[in-house]
């Protein structure tokens, strides 16, 4: 059977790397469900109501962003528009060449991963130094991101270390702490001489013309504190109607994200600083970027422009527990991604027709998801759109349910194929005589076939 | 080419969302619906947050006595203190070198930062900082201890009410707890960027 990009991509993830994925995607995840549990008399309505609030913003669009636009302005940030990614980076560098800019401090942004900003400017000479002690490492690896809140899931503290020692930040040390106070000693002396600080928005409220930033680190903060020049990258989608809206939707982006009941710094940020202030930026930009979010505001799979990025459906998902981030191919990976990479890559969809199958359907990333998006159904939507447009890997990999059917309708061959699976676990499954499957087994310790338990156990409940 | 860009954008935009029959209304909802059960008749604020400051590894400081306990215990000797603080502070800063202008091009030489908090909120255990009341952002960030000093009558119970009481400062931070990261394997470390000890004195 031929198989899709990302099986192959999840079939050579090393061993380690996969456990490392799984352990801490599923920590989170039970901590984050715990956490919410305990503390809201009602977690699922609230996650509705985030999502109606979501949902009437990209519903309006058309009234919030110039209504937003006209607020950012009286409050003395100057507003730039851009439909590509390409026209954000071109945006960034106006700004900086305007003022003889030549080096940057950026905190982590998913849309500045998502038009590849550090690189450009590179190009064009300036100096664009990730902040985020992820993200850090992920550049001077020149990686990618493999979650959008924990960009080196996979890897490990000894990667980091050597990686740390080829950069010249010491000598091979692979204690986290001592990780973190040599990025930190290094890092706080470049927000010094940076000139300008980069950072997205996780929300910008439409009432008072507020940017809402939330770190742990601290690094978006630096960034404002030392720089005098202050650039947001926002996709369009951001904004959220009230500043009251907000303690609908920070309560449950931190609790989503790390388990946490607010991140360390929550930001509002509403222009450059006062005359009498010593410190921050004199000057505030805010660049709404398009970039491919109209196409998916006029598809089909438009509530995927609620994602806040909390990351929860990654943590959740089968699939990505298997497969890492790297699997998916794209900035946004997970169940989320499974849906925007796709549908953001526009006329290269195709070439990113197969993620939409890389789900199990089970319904834990809609169940999850705080702004309540129904992932599952817009997979499917998606599968149907692959299939319309005939993408070939929209085809691939899907295994042919005739056997299925024709076993699930005869209650004897069903009984036969349960004894059957069974009778697997005691035979020498190195023996299997197809090399692909044998293949497959090796990579895989099975989990022992259990077949007619649920039969049992049923009607030994219905009995008592 | 900018303003191409916005009309653009915007057209795309309205030409997306002409097909919808109808728009999704924004929901009403109650204060209680984000309220955490464990605030449910609270009635001392201060004694809450503290509470739960210790829950995320802040550190509470009741008296100025205590803070000076606090700088001596761990042989902070030099640090950043906002002038305006000094006239009630002085007696315990005593014999600690306290500069009143934070000299950015020194950045390393400051073992603490004393600011004043505009608020706080107790459900979180979360001090709000604005430029109003922060003498130098740096000051309250760049030392490995930032201490902020909140009266007693400044806290919130909850985020709906700090949110209803946003100060309209260009720079308003809630902070919770010490700076940190889970990056590397997610082992948690504190004093990543900003402060890897985050107390807070309470005054009347
Ligand atoms: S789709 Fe939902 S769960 Fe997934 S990252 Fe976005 S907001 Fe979080």
């Amino acid at each position: 059977m031929a198989s899709q990009p990302i099986d192959q991509a999840a079939a050579t993830l090393p061993a380690d790397k996969r456990a490392s994925v799984y352990q801490s995607t599923k920590a989170t995840h039970e901590k984050r469900t715990k956490l919410l549990f305990d503390q809201f008399n009602d977690p699922d309505l609230l996650r509705r109501r985030a999502g109606e609030i979501k949902q009437h913003v990209i519903e309006n669009l058309d009234t919030l962003l110039p209504a937003v636009e006209a607020k950012l302005k009286a409050n003395g940030a100057q507003v730039h528009w851009a439909s590509t990614g390409d026209d954000a980076c071109a945006a960034v560098l106006r700004i900086m060449q305007a003022r003889g800019a030549k080096k940057m401090v950026k905190a982590k942004t998913m849309v500045s991963e998502e038009i590849e900003l550090a690189h450009y400017l590179e190009k064009h000479g300036i100096e664009a130094l990730e902040t985020d002690l992820g993200e850090f490492i992920v550049q001077i690896d020149q990686d990618h991101p493999s979650h959008i809140v924990r960009p080196i899931i996979h890897k490990n503290r000894r990667e980091i270390a050597t990686s740390f020692e080829r950069e010249g930040l010491g000598a091979y040390n692979d204690d986290p702490e001592t990780i973190t106070r040599r990025a930190r000693q290094f890092l706080r002396h470049k927000y010094l001489q940076a000139d300008v600080g980069l950072t997205g928005a996780n929300f910008v409220s439409v009432e008072s013309g507020r940017l809402v930033l939330v770190t742990n680190e601290g690094n978006s903060r630096f960034s404002l504190a030392a720089p005098k020049v202050h650039i947001a990258l926002v996709g369009i989608e951001k904004l959220v109607p009230r500043d009251r809206d907000l303690g609908v939707l920070l309560n449950l982006l931190a609790r989503s994200a790390t388990a946490q009941q607010l991140t360390v710094y929550t930001e509002f940020i509403s222009g450059p600083k006062h005359a009498t202030q010593p410190d921050g930026p004199e000057e505030m930009h805010v660049i709404f970027v398009d970039n491919g979010r109209t196409d998916v505001l006029a598809s089909e799979c438009r509530e995927i422009l609620r994602c806040i990025r909390c990351g929860a459906c990654l943590n959740v998902c089968p699939i990505y527990r298997q497969a890492s981030g790297h699997a998916y191919r794209s900035v946004y990976p997970g169940p989320v991604g499974a849906v925007l990479s796709p549908l953001l890559a526009g006329k290269k969809f195709p070439e990113l027709a197969d993620l939409p199958k890389a789900s199990s359907l089970c319904g834990a990333c809609n169940e999850v998801c705080p702004v309540n998006i129904p992932i599952p159904d817009l997979l499917l939507r998606l599968r149907e759109k692959g299939k319309r447009e005939g993408a070939p890997l929209a085809a691939v990999g899907t295994p042919p349910m005739g056997a299925w059917a024709l076993m699930a309708s005869q209650p004897t061959a069903w009984k036969a194929a349960l004894f059957g699976g069974k009778a697997l676990n005691y035979l020498p499954t190195k023996l299997i005589p197809v090399p692909a499957l044998r293949a497959w087994e090796e990579k895989r310790a099975l989990p022992a076939w259990r077949g007619g338990e649920f039969r049992k156990w049923m009607k030994q409940r219905r009995k008592s | 080419m900018m303003s191409t860009d916005r009309e653009a954008i915007l057209a795309r935009v309205s030409a997306a969302l002409a097909p919808l029959p109808q728009r999704a209304a924004l929901p009403d909802w109650e204060r209680e619906l984000v309220r955490m059960r464990q605030m449910q008749g609270v009635t001392d604020l201060a004694a809450t947050f503290c509470t739960r400051l210790k829950g995320v590894n802040g550190t509470p400081l009741q008296s100025a006595a205590e803070l000076a306990d606090l700088l001596a215990k761990n042989n902070w000797t030099r640090g950043y203190c906002d002038p305006a603080l000094l006239p009630a502070l002085g007696a315990s800063l005593a014999g600690v070198q306290i500069e009143t202008t934070y000299d950015r091009t020194r950045v390393d030489d400051y073992a603490f930062g004393i600011t004043r908090a505009t608020a706080a909120i107790a459900e979180t255990g979360t001090v709000v900082l604005t430029d109003a009341d922060t003498s130098s952002r740096l000051a309250a960030l760049a030392p490995w201890a930032h201490i902020v000093v909140l009266k007693r009558g400044d806290i919130f119970p909850d985020i709906p009410a700090a949110l209803a009481a946003l100060p309209t400062d260009p720079n308003v931070i809630w902070v919770t707890g010490p700076s940190k990261t889970a990056d590397v394997e997610g082992i948690l470390i504190e004093g990543v960027h900003g402060p890897g000890v985050q107390a807070v004195l309470l005054v009347d």
